[in-house]
């Protein structure tokens, strides 16, 4: 039964970082840049949801869509202002502007919210524990929705990317840049529409995460963006799918490393499987390589 | 019949090369047109230009009378103008479907059931493998997909670069065929080609362009005829 504990304990951690992953991945595979900034806008949407909780009487569900608002101005700001122009230039160029960004958030909240951490109340605090087997096996509310959480925001971007019109642009942009403003498709306003998606998903992750692991300070989105980079990495980067099964499999990896190895060592293992299967398949597991035909 | 596209004393650079110089050309309604020269005469830069990926520093490009040469490539397509850009460029993870699809993507979603219809109808082959994904497709069938793919904005001018490149001489024949047919249905065709001796033998009027610059131009007949483009580019 502990087994089985720890398992959906992964899964629930595999779902938060899936759900971050998904926003480098996406807008990786659309904008061909890594957005470092990412981990700290899921810090900015914790702290939006801890003032909607603390200082404003809304029910929980408004303080998380006022969270995703905030997060979805936030990330097409960061775009408009820090990436768009420098689009066409290097690659290093965006990356150390993506760096600055995230310093720049940290930084932010620190001088908003102060250094000492915030104690974050669940979202799912009036929930009870489900018990499963007799009391054998302990299922927290926070384990629970996460994991249903991802399976609707996986179920929604997959019926996104292949039955909208927005979501089919999407794909096609990522897959060719000039052939897609061919067919008459406004690049830049798809990029932006990426953003806003996977910022939304920011915030959601921001307040799963806090109310798994309730200290918020500003630092609270780096590790776990670093790691969920890891899984869009690990998965394939540009790949929807990828993400999800690289953010799942990290968590899990990471819960039962930590449970059956060594806590310390959890994340070296977790680094340590990237390589591994970064040196087996450098693509990642779903990534893949399309061969020109002529 | 009036002229399509003008355009008028075009330069475009990549960098410090200049690519395209001085370039002046008509396309009349109704018309295949045709730019013929060698590999990095500037033929394609050319078309990219028209369409808006690149843009030029002096003169005009006007289409249906209107200058769009400093227009953005994805507000050009929906004037009436579609690129078969080189080497297709199908969305090669995307279904034949889709690929469609994102060809009307600035068209009235009304007209999508009539414009598949014709395309089918025009590459039955494309119909057969409608559900299948794109980068599975043969070389000839990419390029017809490409093709079907363009017509779907119901284009007044379709431009093609180089669509017999890389395909088994039968298969040329049978693009030829259609590039033919398609015009007969009343597209204005600009087509910028390699296969010098197929391309005249369908224009109505051509262009040789040499290093960036036009050096003749007249009929298809005219040039197919002229001792200068036998020598250089039929290799006879």
């Amino acid at each position: 039964m502990t087994a089985l504990t720890y398992l959906t304990g992964g899964l629930s951690l595999g779902s938060v970082y899936a759900i971050i992953a998904l926003g480098y991945t996406m807008v990786y595979g659309i904008a061909k840049m890594l957005n470092f900034a990412h981990g700290d806008v899921i810090m900015i949407g914790g702290y939006v949801v801890f003032c909607t909780f603390t200082y404003m009487n809304i029910p929980v569900w408004a303080g998380l869509l006022l969270g995703m608002v905030v997060c979805t101005a936030l990330g097409m700001l960061i775009e408009k202002l820090a990436y768009k122009p420098l689009r066409g230039t290097t690659s290093l160029a965006v990356l150390i502007t993506a760096i600055g960004v995230s310093y720049f958030l940290q930084n932010a909240a620190l001088l908003i919210f102060g250094s000492a951490p915030k104690v974050f109340t669940s979202m799912f605090a009036s929930v009870p524990n489900l018990e499963l087997a007799g009391g054998r096996l302990i299922l927290a509310p926070e384990t629970i929705f996460t994991i249903l959480i991802c399976i609707l925001i996986m179920v929604g971007l997959q019926i996104f990317t292949t039955k909208t019109k927005m979501g089919k642009s999407m794909r096609a942009v990522a897959e060719d840049n000039d052939a897609a403003r061919l067919m008459g498709i406004n690049v830049d306003h798809t990029i932006s529409m990426t953003f806003a998606i996977g910022s939304a998903l920011a915030a959601v992750a921001g307040v799963l995460l806090c109310s798994s692991y309730p200290t918020l300070m500003p630092t609270t989105g780096s590790m776990p963006g670093i790691k969920a980079f890891t899984a869009a990495v690990f998965g394939g980067i540009g790949s929807i799918p990828g993400a999800m099964v690289g953010g799942l499999l990290l968590g899990i990896i990471e819960i039962l490393a930590r449970a059956y190895i060594s806590t310390e060592l959890s994340d070296a293992i977790v680094f340590g499987v990237l390589i591994v299967v970064l040196l087996v398949k450098p693509t990642g597991l779903l990534g893949r390589k399309v061969m020109e035909k002529v | 019949m009036g002229t399509i596209l003008n355009v008028e004393n075009i330069n475009v650079y990549y960098g410090a090369i200049h690519a395209i110089r001085d370039v002046s050309f008509q396309v009349n309604e109704g018309e295949i047109v045709t730019l013929i020269g060698a590999n990095g005469a500037g033929k394609s830069t050319t078309l990219q230009t028209v369409s808006g990926i690149l843009h030029s520093k002096t003169g005009s490009v006007e289409f249906c009378g209107e200058n769009i040469a400093k227009v953005p490539a994805h507000k050009i397509v929906e004037k009436g103008l579609a690129h078969v850009p080189e080497g297709r460029r199908i969305f090669q993870q995307m279904s034949v479907r889709e690929n469609l699809e994102m060809g009307a993507f600035t068209a009235d979603a009304s007209t999508i059931p009539s414009n598949l219809e014709m395309v089918f109808h025009q590459f039955p082959r494309l119909k057969e493998r409608e559900k299948q994904v794109a980068g599975t497709l043969s070389g000839g069938e990419q390029q017809m997909l490409a093709m079907g793919r363009a017509l779907m904005s119901n284009p007044k001018l379709l431009m093609l670069d180089e669509p017999s490149m890389g395909l088994a001489p039968i298969l040329v024949e049978q693009i030829f065929d259609i590039i033919k047919s398609l015009n007969e249905a009343g597209t204005t065709i600009l087509l910028v080609e390699q296969n010098a001796q197929m391309a005249l033998s369908v224009a109505h009027h051509a262009y040789v362009l040499e290093t960036g610059r036009v050096t003749l131009s007249g009929t298809g007949d005219e040039l197919a005829a002229s001792e200068q483009v036998k020598k250089a580019y039929l290799g006879s």
